[in-house]
């Protein structure tokens, strides 16, 4: 599908990929390596195109590897640059994130997560949330991860991720599932106003000022714990200041179910049928998943339950119980590998906790 | 009075943390004269390896990246693409250019990209102890090889710049090595070629060079320099490849 120079309030079809394709564009992504893998093929495919028709760079890397360490190179060059892959092709590109979070470089990582572990299968799922939010590769590094629900919020918050990395100097995640990655839904394409952050740290050759190195090494004495230090500040106010969250109907809830992505969808309609037959169910909606938004859950003191849902055996679970901290009890409902929990199997379990 | 030699500007005035009788020092510095002589300090972005020249940047006195090992060309391939109008370079040893990335290598090759590869082959992995490196020479010993390398269990020694040479994008491939003054200068005419192609948008150019590591190779630094000619330039023989 081309969008061209759409009027902002006008609507348009779009699958996630798509979305997120486009936003990057939108958001001013200049460079983006990529390496085929269902179920996000639409993405790379979107701006093997879309790109290059605005002079801008596109290159199918020869492996996820590869595709990650172009990102790194362009990255400290200056430019906004993207990749994006699915599970596997994620665990590969590990080895460079590390790197990018330790050379303090912005970049946009997109993981449109499919079934594991190894191969496992190309059906939605939610089982890299461990790997997404603890940092996934080497070293105490954080990534800032958002997990978009709809295509509309696909596209704002890929927008979100390119500011973001840039202010914060990060790497920053769009973690979607397969079934967000294929949806079409009608979106409205912003042109955004884009956020210039100065980079003089890019390397640009060293005309008028002294060399600058972009690297994650530091072998010198203390150098190391310096650099990280400069990490856990920069974790610290992100963690401040950058928490997103969704609330629904929790003010007066019994029950409050927590899910994010395309499952708290799920948990959205049960949440309706449920308040229709009078029970007092809510929802938070983790939108950032690192940071973890704890402040959601420190405004519902009252629920006595929590019920979280996950396309995984329980991994934002251990995050849900950390917010918690011990004063609400905290179940869980879940399925992987294909399996995704239902509408009436929410239901259910919320009417067996009441 | 004219003068006719002095310290490369690309080069800064530091001692280096490499072994007495190591080669880097003099590829740093064939590098370093030539960006002066090129007149492109301040347009280079050279890209430092992992393995014994890792910390390369410190050296030279012009924009750098670091590369995880053997990504070096990725890195370069982005650099080079979102910046054309810098001059970008890639300088790695055998194990970084032709083990760990030979997969990023052969394919930067196969696309043409239009920058600069500064391959140093000293047949051995320096920084880690002496390990078996994919151009260890067959009945060479390494600490992964206390025997020495055999073609039975290794395979024999990768020759990484013929097989680049044979794509069809590849521009410019050159072994050369530093067993000898006049082999130093041959090197850095190879080098300026290589770097001279890339100004000119000529495409992919590599440059081999036959460096001697005597820790290693267990040798003085001499009989390491003769070593390369009697031995190492018999499996890897010199002169223009493409």
């Amino acid at each position: 599908m081309k969008v061209k120079n759409k009027k902002t309030t006008e609507k348009v079809l779009m699958a996630g990929n798509e979305a997120i394709a486009e936003a990057a564009f939108q958001a001013g992504c200049f460079f983006y390596a990529g390496y085929p893998i269902t179920p996000q093929n639409e993405l790379i495919a979107y701006l093997s195109w879309r790109l290059p028709e605005a002079g801008r760079v596109f290159v199918q890397a020869e492996s996820e590897l590869a595709a990650i360490n172009m990102v790194f190179g362009a990255s400290a060059a200056g430019a906004r640059s993207m990749t994006s892959s699915s599970s596997p092709g994620v665990s590969l590109k590990q080895e460079g994130i590390s790197y990018i979070a330790g050379a303090r470089l912005p970049a946009v990582i997109v993981n449109i997560m499919r079934g594991g572990p190894g191969l496992g299968n190309i059906a939605p799922s939610q089982s890299d949330y461990f790997q997404s939010t603890r940092g996934g590769g080497h070293g105490d590094y954080h990534c800032l991860v958002f997990a978009p629900s709809g295509v509309q919020e696909a596209f704002d918050l890929t927008i979100s991720a390119f500011d973001l990395a840039d202010i914060y100097r990060v790497p920053a995640m769009i973690l979607g599932d397969g079934m967000l990655g294929q949806m079409m839904e009608p979106i409205t394409v912003r042109q955004p106003v884009q956020r210039k952050t100065d980079k003089p740290w890019a390397l640009t050759g060293c005309a008028g000022r002294t060399p600058n190195v972009a690297k994650s090494f530091f072998l010198a004495e203390g150098a190391l714990e310096k650099n990280n230090l400069i990490l856990q500040e920069t974790y610290q106010e992100i963690r401040k200041k950058e928490q997103r969250f969704e609330t629904f109907l929790t003010d007066d809830a019994a029950i409050i179910l927590v899910a994010y992505g395309t499952m708290a969808r799920f948990a959205k309609a049960a949440v309706k049928q449920l308040r229709k037959a009078s029970k007092k169910a809510g929802l938070i909606r983790p939108i950032s998943l690192w940071p973890f938004p704890d402040q959601a859950f420190s405004a519902a003191k009252k629920s006595k339950t929590f019920l979280v849902v996950e396309m995984s055996y329980g991994q934002m679970l251990e995050d849900v119980k950390l917010a918690i901290n011990g004063r609400a009890k905290v179940e869980f409902l879940g399925r992987s590998g294909g399996g995704i929990p239902t509408e009436e199997e929410i239901i259910k379990k919320v009417k067996a906790l009441l | 009075m004219e003068k006719i030699f002095s310290h490369p500007e690309s080069l800064r005035d530091v001692s280096t943390h490499y072994c007495p009788g190591c080669g880097h020092g003099i590829s740093h510095r064939l590098v370093a004269e030539i960006v002066d002589e090129l007149g492109i300090r301040e347009k280079v972005i050279g890209i430092a390896p992992v393995g014994c020249a890792v910390i390369a940047y410190d050296y030279w006195d012009f924009d750098c990246c670091e590369a995880a090992h053997g990504r070096a060309c990725a890195v370069a391939t982005a650099i080079k693409r979102v910046r054309p109008q810098n001059i970008v370079f890639t300088y790695q040893g055998d194990g970084d250019l032709a083990a760990i990335g030979t997969n990023e290598t052969i394919h930067a090759a196969n696309r043409g990209e239009n920058f600069t590869v500064v391959f140093i082959n000293n047949a051995i992995y320096g920084m880690t102890g002496g390990q078996l490196a994919p151009t260890t020479l067959v009945g060479q010993k390494a600490s992964t090889a206390l025997k020495g390398r055999t073609v039975k269990e290794h395979g024999h020694p990768l020759k990484i710049s013929e097989i680049l040479a044979s794509l069809p994008a590849v521009k410019y491939v050159e072994r050369v090595s530093l067993h000898s003054p006049s082999e130093v200068l041959k090197a850095k005419k190879a080098l300026k070629q290589a770097f001279t192609n890339q100004i000119q948008g000529a495409g992919f150019s590599l440059v081999e060079i036959l460096s001697p590591c005597a820790t290693y190779w267990g040798m003085p630094p001499k009989d390491a320099l003769d070593w390369i000619r009697d031995v190492m330039a018999k499996e890897f023989p010199l002169g223009r490849i493409k």
